[in-house]
């Protein structure tokens, strides 16, 4: 899965004798293929890999008048501080909080949904259906904020307009700690759910027909089949994508709780991302800021390194 | 299956009611995901007495486009469309002859040191300096506030670059990359004439990958664009104009303020989503294919 296959090239180029020749010889027999890598190499040189040279920010004092070459080393003060910040542990706490939860549910909820897809025969239904699945995974999370206030607003959402019609209460799904945090896990399941359901729907289809024939020759039920074929047919596929999204629970999406958060719930809204957008380029203490990425950047870092093995342990294919 | 839902000719056939319990869910969960536009949709096309009263659900009440009119009438909006046009558009062609120059190499098996180069190229999948760091870059590069803060550091995605050069490898039989080898033909001439004429399906998937990426992301935006108002793309300019709005209720153009807010931001929620929502129904099966091939090995 996502894999980089690298290793595997060594015998086949053996077959060219490289040993005999030195670098200069490639670099002539290939020079259109070094030519190529030009401009993707600088691109990468420079957005990419000049920042990690950044990171150093994170052991300076930095000060605009003084510059970065300037500012002065204080080695593992800014650290310090960072830890000691109460809005530090908050963050770390609702960056956990929120990715474990939206793993529960966002990873599970396209399994379900793939094993009602593969249930339908009828191509036009399907297809149908999986148009409207589709469509949230197309919209900005700008636009998915806006219509979130649009529907679950407390004075006119449509859902609570809806709800007064019933004879409900209104309900403030935006405006209130634990309404936002659920709101926040369902809208997020509304985003993926549909798109989640692709590679299972493609593991699905190369399931051999001739099982589930046998099955039903056999008097098996739709549910015995889908417990006893669908599913054990699609585990490798379950078992890698998860252990993939285990090493993501550092991460997490910016855009996604940005445009969603508000004033009224401010306790579950900063996360790691959002902290660091706000101390480093909205107060403009870079230091700080550069610290607590690169304290999630290595925390992230040594998950999936984690989670690769893991893969690997149980026989998976791993990610690097 | 089959066997099941069709029962043998003669015997009356039953009714199946798990597959219509199945079939029922899955309309009412892809009700749920659709019907949301469908009511920004309508109340986009409603009358504000209307709105302001609570009754619009999926169909515009009092029917009018005066929404739309006003949105078309306001410069800054108009504005943001162009910026956001032109981003994309050259976003995606410096993405994809990046993408190219890279995968075509790197998918060429006599090419010495490739298992470096490529470990270079993918390592930025796992770790980066981070929000701080590259807004300090672009900061020194004097990049902050143009277009380019928007072009260039996102231009090369490792995630593309894997699925592209994963399709190179396999699909170009090698036999017809050797007779044209020996028919004397170079690289670029190999590239150009043979692996991206062959290559046309995943060009299309990943061309649309960067647009629709670009086209929807405001992250970047929001950090790097914050003087020059008038280089904010349309997903920032809604971000300023709504999201932010939900806040404070205040509309950020003086101008808009004229008709009911509610109804002004969903006809401009539909205004910004129309691009995707044209192509999407013929481009779903471009994305459907890119995302297996992104998540197959080999």
């Amino acid at each position: 899965m996502k894999g980089i296959s690298v290793a595997k090239s060594k015998n086949e180029t053996a077959l060219l004798k490289e040993s005999r020749y030195g670098p200069l010889y490639y670099l002539r027999r290939d020079w259109q293929l070094y030519t190529l890598l030009i401009l993707p190499l600088v691109l990468v040189l420079v957005f990419k890999y000049t920042p990690l040279a950044g990171l150093v920010l994170a052991f300076k004092d930095y000060k605009i008048a003084k510059g970065f070459w300037g500012s002065e080393w204080v080695g593992m003060e800014i650290f310090q501080e960072l830890f000691a910040k109460p809005d530090f542990a908050r963050a770390v706490r609702n960056t956990l909080l929120l990715n474990v939860l939206d793993l529960l549910f966002s990873f599970t909820v396209p399994i379900f949904l793939a094993l009602l897809l593969h249930e339908v025969k009828n191509v036009l239904f399907k297809r149908v259906n999986q148009t409207m699945l589709y469509l949230p995974h197309f919209l900005s999370w700008v636009i998915i904020g806006a219509m979130a206030y649009q529907l679950l607003g407390e004075g006119n959402g449509m859902i609570n307009n809806l709800l007064v019609t019933l004879g409900a209460e209104r309900i403030p799904f935006l405006q209130q700690d634990t309404n936002w945090l659920i709101s926040y896990l369902a809208i997020g399941i509304w985003q993926s759910m549909g798109w989640g359901t692709i590679i299972y729907l493609a593991a699905m289809s190369s399931i051999n027909p001739e099982m589930y024939e046998a099955a039903t020759v056999d008097g098996a039920s739709r549910w015995r089949k889908m417990w006893n074929i669908t599913l054990p047919s699609i585990r490798p596929t379950i078992v890698t994508l998860l252990i993939m999204s285990l090493g993501g629970v550092m991460g997490g999406s910016f855009e996604r709780i940005y445009a969603l958060l508000n004033r009224a719930t401010t306790e579950f809204t900063t996360t790691i991302p959002v902290l660091v957008y706000r101390w480093g380029i909205e107060g403009g203490d870079i230091s700080r800021a550069t610290a607590l990425g690169l304290f999630q950047a290595l925390i992230g870092l040594v998950l999936v390194l984690t989670a690769d093995r893991i893969a690997k342990k149980m026989g998976e294919d791993g990610l690097l | 299956m089959k066997a099941v839902s069709n029962a043998p000719v003669g015997s009356k056939k039953r009714f199946d009611i798990w597959g219509f319990v199945i079939h029922a869910a899955l309309v009412v969960v892809s009700l749920i995901c659709f019907l949301p536009y469908l009511h920004i949709v309508a109340k986009s096309f409603s009358e504000d007495a209307y709105v302001i009263a609570n009754k619009v659900y999926l169909l515009p009440q009092g029917f009018n486009i005066e929404a739309y009119t006003k949105i078309f009438a306001d410069a800054s909006i108009l504005r943001s469309l162009y910026v956001s046009v032109i981003v994309t558009v050259l976003f995606t062609i410096l993405g994809m002859v990046v993408t190219i120059c890279a995968a075509y190499p790197l998918s060429r098996r006599q090419l010495k040191g490739r298992s470096t180069l490529t470990f270079i190229f993918l390592f930025t999948m796992y770790f980066s300096g981070g929000i701080i760091p590259e807004y300090m870059l672009i900061n020194n590069l004097n990049m902050l506030d143009t277009i380019w803060s928007l072009i260039l550091p996102l231009s090369f995605s490792a995630f593309n670059l894997l699925i592209m050069k994963t399709t190179f490898t396999h699909s170009v039989p090698i036999s017809l990359e050797e007779s044209a080898r020996i028919d004397g033909a170079g690289h670029f001439r190999i590239l150009w004439s043979i692996v991206l004429p062959l290559s046309k399906p995943i060009l299309a998937t990943l061309s649309l990958f960067y647009a629709v990426g670009r086209w929807n992301a405001y992250q970047d935006a929001l950090f790097y664009i914050k003087h020059n108002v008038d280089l904010r793309p349309l997903q920032l300019k809604l971000y300023y104009l709504i999201v932010q709005a939900s806040e404070s209720f205040q509309l950020e153009a003086t101008q808009v303020t004229l008709s009911n807010p509610e109804v002004m931001k969903a006809a401009v929620v539909v205004f910004a989503t129309l691009p995707i929502i044209c192509i999407y129904p013929f481009v779903q099966k471009y994305f459907v294919q890119g995302t297996m091939l992104g998540a197959v090995k080999e």
